[in-house]
């Protein structure tokens, strides 16, 4: 039984390693330029803080994933590991908010602000970004799955008197 | 080693295991207070920005001899994204003044963290809150900072008094977020399984 649990904890944390670093790829991946009335307008994810935190924090959880697999089940450190996927969860969660608010507004603008929507001007820019926050929430589910796992089926997680 | 001395091992551990230790740490924190603390905290993150809004006046032009005036004005309801931040600090100081009502004389005896449901709907309260901050925080620094690529100017050396009530019921809604993620680890060290459980 606990083979089968640890078959699919491994699992769970490959495919969920592999969506967050396609969804850090997809957005690395994302520049493109154009031209309005003469001026050269370029659009790069590393021109919004928010899309670097999203990078950042999806290429962080993919190596975290990654490096968890190598925890021996049910010792100390396998406890540690799922507060660990508890915070990873949080912050993977915050970077998507604050991408998706961003792109709400590239999107539809802000007339109250004087923020004109751009993505008329760099519509392959704006689909790949968009492509990216898929890719993030599909991963941010399979880390949700992760810790209902862990915390329901494997873990008990703090006390070693099971 | 006191087993192979032929010592016989005890009926209980002899001393409690970690979750119990840290459970009743965590229970001396009183939960009342801690769900209090959040249920105040979003409710001031959701009044300061569902109350702010700041208007000014400037003259745009001049005709002849006059001044033609006008007023810019500005609500939370302006960015979509403040709107979603007031709906989840209004849904959680909500759920947690529901809680505290509702289970009034099992909170003062410390008993409601052992309750599964509260446990799983603080979670998805938890991360609502944590949603709606980071979708304000990140509209926040767009005010604050602007964008020169996308050409989007900062409004907040326009509207000042905005932006730093916005920054004080952002700082609000994080404590809460803090505070909730506290109540969540209190009840899961609580629903932890342990022996003879």
């Amino acid at each position: 039984m606990a083979k089968v649990h640890r078959l699919i904890s491994v699992v769970l944390r490959l495919a969920a390693a592999a969506a967050a670093a396609a969804a850090a790829i997809i957005m690395v991946t994302s520049h493109e330029t154009t031209s309005l009335f003469g001026l050269e307008l370029k659009a790069k994810y590393s021109h919004i803080p928010s899309f670097i935190f999203f990078v950042v924090a999806y290429a962080v959880a993919c190596a975290y994933s990654l490096l968890v697999i190598f925890v021996p089940p049910g010792s100390a450190a396998s406890r540690l590991v799922v507060m660990t996927d508890v915070l990873m969860g949080m912050v993977l969660t915050g970077a998507v908010a604050a991408t998706g608010a961003i792109a709400e507004v590239g999107r539809n603008g802000n007339l109250h602000a004087g923020w004109l929507p751009i993505c008329e001007q760099v519509h392959d820019y704006c689909n790949h970004v968009m492509g990216a926050l898929i890719a993030g929430f599909v991963a941010l589910i399979l880390y949700f799955l992760i810790i209902m796992y862990s915390l329901h089926v494997v873990a008990d997680p703090m006390c070693p008197c099971h | 080693m006191d087993l192979e001395h032929g010592k016989k091992p005890s009926a209980q551990p002899s001393e409690p295991c970690a979750a119990q230790q840290v459970e009743k740490k965590l229970v001396g924190l009183r939960p009342i207070l801690l769900r209090a603390s959040a249920l105040s905290a979003t409710t001031v993150a959701a009044v300061v920005m569902g109350l702010n809004r700041q208007s000014y006046t400037a003259v745009v032009a001049i005709v002849g001899t006059r001044n033609l005036t006008q007023t810019f004005t500005t609500k939370f309801k302006d960015m979509p994204a403040f709107v979603y931040f007031v709906i989840a600090n209004a849904i959680a100081s909500l759920y947690n003044l529901a809680v505290v009502l509702v289970m009034r004389r099992r909170l003062v005896q410390g008993r409601v963290q052992h309750l599964v449901l509260v446990h799983m709907t603080d979670m998805v309260i938890m991360v609502l809150l944590a949603t709606g901050a980071a979708a304000a925080a990140s509209m926040a620094e767009l005010g604050k900072n602007g964008n020169l690529h996308a050409h989007w100017n900062p409004v907040c050396n326009k509207f000042g008094s905005f932006c730093t009530r916005g920054g004080v019921s952002l700082v609000s809604s994080f404590l809460g977020v803090a505070l909730m993620l506290a109540l969540n680890l209190l009840s899961a060290a609580a629903n932890a399984p342990r022996a003879g459980r």
